[in-house]
This record gives C-alpha cells, structure tokens and sequence, in this order.
C-alpha cells in the first residue's frame, strides 16, 4: 500500500489550480500531482505514490550512498571476504 | 530503471551479507514495520541470507491488514445503496468483512470502481452528477496526504457529490504500544521509509529515546534493507541507540511540510481501532469539522457494529510479531490469497500473503513432518 516508484518527471503544468505532471516508469508515462514537490523540475526524479510525487530524489545522497556501497564492495574484495567465484562458473565446469 | 536497478545489485547484496557477517556476533531481533518491506525481504529470500543468530519479524505495517471490519462493513453498507458510486484502491476490494467483499458486493451489482490515483474519483463525481461517489480511503502518513488532497480539492471545486470514508493508521503509536509490550522481542526497527518521506524522523528519533532501540529508516528495495540490517547490526554491538537515514535519498529529515501542512488542515488525530492490535489511543485521522460536507460518515448515516474475528486466525498475533504466518493452522488449508480468512492474506503487503507466495514449501513441510 505504502509502494512508491521512482521515476523522471517530463513535463509540468498546472491542471484546475493543482501542478501536475508526466512522469516516466521505464517505458510507462503516468500522470501525477507535484502539489507537495512544487519545487521538482523536469528532469529530475520524484517518488510517486498512489499518483501524487510525496518527494524529490536527491541525486547527491543517492551518490554518496552508492558509492559507499560501491567502495565497501572494493575493501571486501581485497580482505578475499567474499567468493570471488560466481556460482554460474562454477556450473560451467565439467 | 535508475534508482531501481543498482539497488537490486546482486554484488552490492553480497558484500552487505559478508559485512553482516563480520559485525554480528550475537544474536538480534529486528522488525521491518511497512508491509512493503516485508514482501521484500520474502520475494528475494533476504531471510534467509542472514546470520542464523539474527532474525526478522515482521511488524503492523499494512493499512488494508489493519483497517477493522467494521470500516469494511460500512464500505460494503455504502455500495449496496444504489445511488453511490463506491471507489477505492484495488486492493481494498478483495478485503472480507463480516459477511463479504466489496468485489462481491460488485458481483452483485453494485457499482464499486478501483482506482490508482484518489483524484480520479473526483473525475467520477463530475461525470457522475446524479450519483453520490464515495471515495474509500484507507492508509499510513504515506496515502493520508493523497486522499486529504482528494478532499480538499472537491471542497475547492465544489464537488457536492464527493465524500470520502476515510479510515487512516499512524506507524509511531503502534510501533509504541509493540515496543512497550511485556512479550516484546525486537531490539532494533527498520522504519517505514514512504511514511517518513512524508513525516520526516523526529517521532523515530523520540521512540529510539523512550525505548533505547536503534532505528534505521530503510528503503524498499534489496540493498536498501540489507543496508539497513547492516546499520541496526553495528548500532546493537557497539551498544548505540540512534535513528540514522539509509534512505536519504528520498527521505529528508524534516519530510514533506507541504503534505504535512495538507494533512493538518483536513483531518485531526483521533484513538483508531486497528484490526488485530485493538483500540490504540492517538492512532489514527478523522476528518475536521471544516470537512464535514467531504465525510462520508456525517453525509451517510453509518453506525458501527461490533463484530468479531474468525477465532482460528491468529492475525492479531502475527501482526504483534509474535507469531510467523506458518505457525497458523489455517495457513494455506483453510486459508489462501484466493480464500482469506484474515487481512494479512488479502493484500500482497500482508505478512501472510507474503509466505503463501514465497515461503509455503516452510509450511508444507511441517505438514508433511507432521503426518508422518
């Protein structure tokens, strides 16, 4: 009940006093209310819930948090804490 | 999909699991409360993948679960009534109340419409001018500001055919009453991240102080918990109690003032019943006297009628985190997604139906154990 979905809001405009918008899923275009992000521009990414954009993805705190994960992958790698053998090689064996 | 995909990264999963490895060392309870976090954890076997010594329960966290009977009863007494149009959220209609369905009443004939968005039952009312369109609105802090906005704007146009019924949970007070409770086992939360989009984190930052308990407001998607897993992880060993933000990226500290503002203007706190937990004080939303035109309660004349659960389903108990789906007896012989006893099995989100699409092998084999 509470799923929300990113996606890339591609059009703005306003529809009987409320911002609405176009907003992108993949290959699926949806229409959506911006009333509680009225800051969001087109381009960027909202979370949309039930048809309303409840908040703006912020791509900085996206990045930071990717790149920790990227870079714990990294560390992990060098301590050999992980099997560097994908199990699909394994099965390629004879 | 951008923010979808990399979070569904099988590498970045595994480098979290052997983290988890490394920090755990003793054994922990952690409850997930949104529903949708549940059916993450099952549909990927994240579960599993954990340390045997750390453990999941799954909390409260799915409005259609927790929304009482008696609400159903009403939304079912409202589409029998041949001049209103009944709208709701798919999965509302397959919700049993004491006696049916809103899908069945539909089968019947009623009209009962499905919606995804509460404004398109606005567009009903306007082609609908003869008929009374009653929008049937259930949700956390997440869905509040959306059916507060359905509200809003039938006032704001002058849309006399549109009420709604609405019928709101807030997370804090539950997770409270769990946390407070003699029985209680869980030492650490990942918080409802949609709900704190909306809500910010003070009321987690308030609960963390009261109870001494770690929270980490989590995302939806694999990496997402078991990021958060790993914070609660190195939170509970290193003997802090603090609420820290794995979902930064969509959650601000302060939340959506703007939905907040919505929501404080349409409807007030009020003691909520909640399916399977009871009267919980300073639970719920009802609407303002100022939208008493927009009720569906005052426009209707609906009395509640106390009704009691099916006594086998032990929904209330598996709400609590007390008890897994498998250990119910009815679980999947007597009860199923197609056949609910209880709401847990209704909604995708519910802990119940959770297990039946991903766990019923756990269940089958004690069958089979125990009928050898």
């Amino acid at each position: 009940m509470c799923l929300a979905i990113p996606g890339k809001l591609i059009e703005k405009r306003e529809t009987e006093g409320l911002l609405t918008g176009k907003v992108q899923f993949g290959g699926i275009t949806r229409e959506a209310c911006l009333d509680f992000v009225p800051e969001v521009e087109v381009g960027e990414y909202v979370l949309v819930h039930v048809g309303f954009a409840i908040s703006r993805i912020d791509e900085e705190e996206a990045r930071k948090t990717y790149e920790y994960l990227e870079k714990m992958g990294v560390v992990s790698e060098e301590l050999g804490a992980i099997d560097p053998q994908p199990v699909s090689n394994q099965a390629d064996k004879p | 999909m951008k923010y979808i995909d990399e979070y569904r990264d099988e590498k970045v999963a595994k480098n979290l699991i052997s983290k988890l490895n490394t920090i755990a060392k003793h054994p922990w309870v952690l409850m997930e409360v949104c529903g949708g976090q549940t059916h993450t954890l099952m549909r990927y076997g994240i579960d599993e993948m954990l340390p045997a010594k750390m453990e999941m329960v799954h909390g409260p966290g799915c409005p259609v679960c927790v929304t009482p009977l008696e609400t159903i009863d009403k939304a079912v007494a409202l589409a029998e009534r041949p001049e209103v149009i009944l709208v709701s959220y798919g999965d509302m209609l397959r919700v049993p109340g004491s006696a049916t369905d809103l899908l069945h009443v539909k089968a019947r004939g009623a009209d009962v419409r499905m919606v995804y968005s509460p404004l398109e039952s606005l567009k009903i009312a306007r082609e609908n001018p003869t008929r009374e369109v009653v929008f049937f609105g259930i949700g956390f802090e997440t869905t509040a500001p959306a059916n507060a906005a359905a509200a809003w704007q039938a006032q704001r146009l002058g849309i006399r055919n549109f009420s709604l019924l609405a019928s709101h949970v807030l997370v804090p007070p539950a997770v409270s009453l769990l946390l407070s409770s003699p029985e209680n086992r869980v030492q650490g939360l990942i918080a409802p991240g949609h709900v704190c989009a909306i809500v910010g984190v003070s009321q987690y930052e308030a609960l963390s102080k009261q109870f001494k308990v770690p929270i980490v407001v989590g995302g939806f998607e694999p990496v997402d918990l078991l990021e958060a897993i790993v914070m609660l992880a190195a939170q509970l060993e290193e003997g802090r109690a603090e609420v820290e933000n794995q979902y930064s990226r969509s959650v601000a500290a302060e939340g959506n003032i703007r939905a907040q503002q919505l929501v404080a203007e349409v409807f007030e706190v009020c003691d909520q019943k909640w399916r399977g937990l009871g009267l919980v004080p300073e639970s719920g939303l009802k609407m303002r006297e100022a939208f008493r035109a927009q009720d569906a309660e005052a426009k209707f004349d609906l009395h509640d009628i106390a009704v009691d659960e099916p006594a086998e389903c032990i929904s209330s108990e598996i709400l609590r985190g007390m008890k897994r789906p498998t250990d119910c007896p009815a679980f999947g012989i007597k009860c199923s997604p197609e056949s609910p006893m209880g709401a847990p099995m209704v909604s995708a989100e519910g802990a119940c139906a959770a297990y039946y699409h991903y766990r019923r092998h756990e269940a089958a084999d004690l069958v089979s154990i125990g009928g050898r």
